[in-house]
């Protein structure tokens, strides 16, 4: 009888690209829908909009590259990137500026540089950087959370999709009457008024340690974030880097002047802190791919996040910081590498 | 398994570490473990290899047309220290010229063998009533007689390797069998226990060591206490027991010692560097054959296993055994497998026909269906992605090598480059290709490159 020949190894472990962003994705969707508890199905629609926009940009690159279309255009890294970005829009967001960042995100940082595997910034922290400083008055008008506040009526979903396409609410409402600073802009602002933090984090729009609502979705992101470590689609290096920089500097800031520097607590439970340690900073492709690395590249990116929050003109800083360590990912690798089986130690 | 282990004895004492590298794979050994082995009767026809691994073939020492006897010396060494060759069955020989062997990547020089239907013994070797007092060059020459080369896959000469470590202070016999699927050492430590020790004995002498350890892998709890009481009674001082994860690729040569001993191969060097050689447990077995039994290397413990085998189990088998006739008494062919793997599924060469006789390295076939080795029914491969920078490898390289680092070098066709990673120290154990989400076939870029450089 004879047989089928082929190179060892002859078997594989059973896991492959694609299976790896869809557990991405699912390990997600706690968070998102804690998102959409607290502020309606705007991150939804936001996700569905730029999921539109990448493939097609995705599309039209693999045509003009040469690529096989159909096997990269369901590898799933394109749904990662747009739901990492619905994250940092705010739920009311007009069409033009999620696809202006999400085209740029797939045609310029991932395809000019040679498609998936080849990005050294990461796609969906390059377009929210791009529609921060472009948008930025559009980017900072968050809807307030749904936190049982009484004047406070939630944008239905109709009225999410046609401000997403029209760019106003129906009715003549003003998107103003119902939107509200996020908790770290809040605390810049007020610190900036001289005012300390424990009457900053008096008013409303705070909750035990960070935003009402945002700290529930923190929580659950975390619980996304913990599942992908213990399906070993993460490691715990980088989540434990960023999260130890950022945590590190946050205690030493607030032990030496808790009045003008919020909490640890705070700085975690704000902003994209957990959803950068564990989706974000984790994305393979353009972060180290050494253990040691890892730690290094975490580290970085929460002191990053840390100094951006304190001392820069925007409230968050995982965004920046990521593209900031992104681009020293060459460097940390060369002086991360691991010993070869029998050479000296360095 | 709570049975103690003899007591380390010095320098042994110290834990091993635990490794940072290596894969977690399902191990599938139970399935060919469940029956004792089988000593399988002698074939009607045989096909000897006069080559063993890398070394030159030896010269035929018999005729086309003359009857031996099972056990007669039907090859001489072309270089003194390298096996002799025997005849594994009694009949006449048919044929000597070049045939395709399981494992051999061309026809290489064999003697063809017909049966006579008796299995007469060649009275040229007898049993020596305490071996170990033999001079070790007596036992090296004894070794290289009874046509003893290492059983572990390698193939390596026993006797020039020993000769080649003279001064190594430890002897490190291999029973981990890290690759999944293969049984053949564990059900050898199970049966035959007493003459892996009495064989360890006989490597210590022959090299005139200190020490020798004996190293099984966590979760071989029957050998292991079968180890473990034929060690009680020899009371030899000088052996020892060791259990190390069982992690792949643990019973590679250098992370075995590694576990052991604590001790590094130093990058380009050989185990006799750091005082150490390295024999595999059926090896050892096959000393004690000889000397206490007077039987030369005539048959070997094959596994025969997979999901396309009716009846997975261990076969004491005749070297040039056509491999059809070892499926044969495992029951047949079961279903459709896909392809028939000699050695484990991480290293071993997939076969393209059964009717290749079996060679002193065949520890294991695997009648593999597309379940086994993880592939879509039909066994079509699953297309290769980019590098997407996982990390996956460097994690899993037992060596400290960066394999997406030495994918693009090597693609890169950047020679110096390789260099520089230390391309010569990736002992090709598959270990990043197994666990690549991107489907890439590192192992054989790599194998390619070395070939090439
Ligand atoms: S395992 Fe494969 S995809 Fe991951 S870094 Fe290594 S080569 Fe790249
Ligand atoms: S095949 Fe080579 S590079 Fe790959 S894991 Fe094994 S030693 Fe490392």
């Amino acid at each position: 009888m004879r047989f089928d020949t082929g190179p060892s190894p002859q078997w594989r472990a059973p896991g492959t690209v694609a299976a790896m962003m869809r557990t991405v994705v699912l390990a997600l969707v706690p968070a998102l829908l804690a998102h959409v508890w607290f502020y309606g199905a705007g991150i939804l629609v936001n996700a569905g909009i730029a999921l539109v926009a990448g493939l097609a940009t995705e599309a039209a690159c693999l045509r003009l590259t040469g690529k096989p279309v159909g096997r990269f255009l369901t590898d799933g890294s394109t749904l990662v990137t747009a739901v990492l970005y619905a994250f940092c829009l705010p739920p009311l967001c007009p069409w033009w500026v999620t696809v202006t960042g999400m085209v740029f995100a797939i045609g310029i940082v991932k395809h000019a540089y040679g498609g998936l595997g080849y990005n050294p910034f990461n796609p969906a922290m390059a377009a929210c950087a791009l529609v921060l400083v472009t948008f930025p008055a559009a980017m900072a008008r968050w809807t307030a959370p749904d936190i049982g506040d009484l004047d406070y009526a939630r944008p239905t979903v109709a009225a999410t999709i046609t401000y997403a396409l029209a760019g106003s609410l129906p009715a003549g409402t003003g998107v103003d009457a119902i939107a509200r600073p996020t908790t770290l802009a809040l605390a810049r602002e007020g610190l900036g008024l001289s005012r300390t933090m424990d009457e900053i984090q008096a008013g409303p729009a705070f909750g035990d340690f960070g935003g009402a609502g945002w700290e529930w979705i923190g929580n659950f992101t975390a619980i996304g974030g913990f599942a992908l470590l213990l399906l070993g689609v993460i490691r715990w290096h980088t989540p434990a880097g960023v999260l130890g920089g950022l945590l590190t500097c946050a205690t030493l800031a607030w032990l030496l002047d808790p009045d003008t520097h919020p909490s640890p607590g705070f700085h975690l439970f704000s902003g994209g802190a957990i959803l950068g340690a564990f989706f974000i900073a984790t994305d393979p492709v353009s972060s180290p791919a050494t253990a040691r690395g890892r730690l290094v590249y975490g580290a970085g990116i929460g002191v990053l996040t840390w100094l951006i929050r304190a001392f820069g003109s925007y409230p968050d800083g995982v965004a920046f910081a990521v593209l900031a360590m992104n681009m020293g990912v060459p460097l940390i690798e060369r002086y991360t590498r691991p010993r070869v089986y029998g050479r000296p130690r360095a | 398994m709570s049975e103690p282990v003899p007591s380390d004895p010095a320098g042994f004492d110290a834990q091993p570490p635990r490794p940072t590298w290596g894969v977690r794979t399902p191990l599938r050994k139970s399935v060919s473990t469940r029956e004792p082995i089988l000593v399988a009767p002698a074939p009607a026809r045989v096909c000897i290899p006069l080559v063993q691994g890398e070394t030159p073939a030896a010269r035929p020492l018999v005729a086309i047309g003359q009857a031996v006897r099972c056990g007669e010396p039907v090859g001489a060494p072309a270089e003194p220290g390298l096996p002799q060759v025997h005849a594994t069955i009694a009949g006449r020989v048919t044929a000597i010229g070049p045939a395709l062997v399981a494992g051999a990547g061309g026809p290489v020089p064999c003697v063809h063998l017909e049966g006579t239907g008796g299995d007469e013994r060649w009275p040229g070797y007898t049993r020596i009533a305490a071996p170990e007092q033999l001079a070790p060059a007596a036992l090296l020459e004894g070794i290289a007689r009874a046509g003893i080369t290492g059983l572990g896959g390698a193939l390596y000469p026993t006797a020039r390797k020993l000769g080649m470590s003279a001064g190594a202070g430890v002897v490190l016999l291999n029973g981990v069998e890290c690759e999944p699927y293969i049984s053949c050492d564990d059900a050898l430590l199970r049966e035959r226990a007493d003459r892996v020790v009495a064989g360890a004995r006989l490597l210590v002498a022959a090299l005139g060591a200190r020490q020798c350890v004996i190293a099984v892998k966590n979760g071989m709890a029957e050998a292991r206490a079968a180890l473990y009481h034929a060690l009680e009674a020899v009371a030899d001082p000088r052996l020892a027991l060791s259990v190390v994860t069982a992690r792949y690729p643990a019973g590679g040569e250098r992370q075995l010692i590694e576990l052991v001993l604590g001790r590094e191969v130093p990058a380009g060097g050989h185990p006799a560097d750091v005082g150490v050689v390295c024999q595999n447990v059926a090896t050892a077995a096959a000393l004690a054959d000889f000397f206490a039994r007077g039987q030369p290397l005539i048959s070997r413990i094959v596994t025969v296993t997979g999901g396309g085998v009716a009846q997975p189990r261990n076969i004491e088998a005749r070297i040039g055994t056509p491999i059809a006739e070892l499926i044969a008494l495992a029951g047949g062919y079961r279903g459709e497998p896909l392809r028939l793997v000699m050695g484990g599924p991480m290293m071993g060469i997939a076969l393209p026909d059964d009717g290749l006789p079996i060679t002193a390295a065949t520890n294991c076939l695997i009648a593999a269906t597309a379940l086994d080795l993880g592939m879509a029914p039909g066994g079509a491969l699953e297309p290769e992605f980019p590098c997407v920078r996982c990390g996956a490898c460097v994690e899993a390289c037992p060596a400290g090598l960066l394999p997406q680092e030495l994918l693009a070098v090597a693609r890169a066709g950047d020679r110096a480059g390789l260099a520089a990673l230390d391309l010569g120290e990736c002992i090709e154990c598959g270990a990043c290709d197994y666990v690549c989400p991107s489907r890439i076939p590192l192992t054989s870029v790599f194998r390619r490159a070395k070939a090439a450089g």
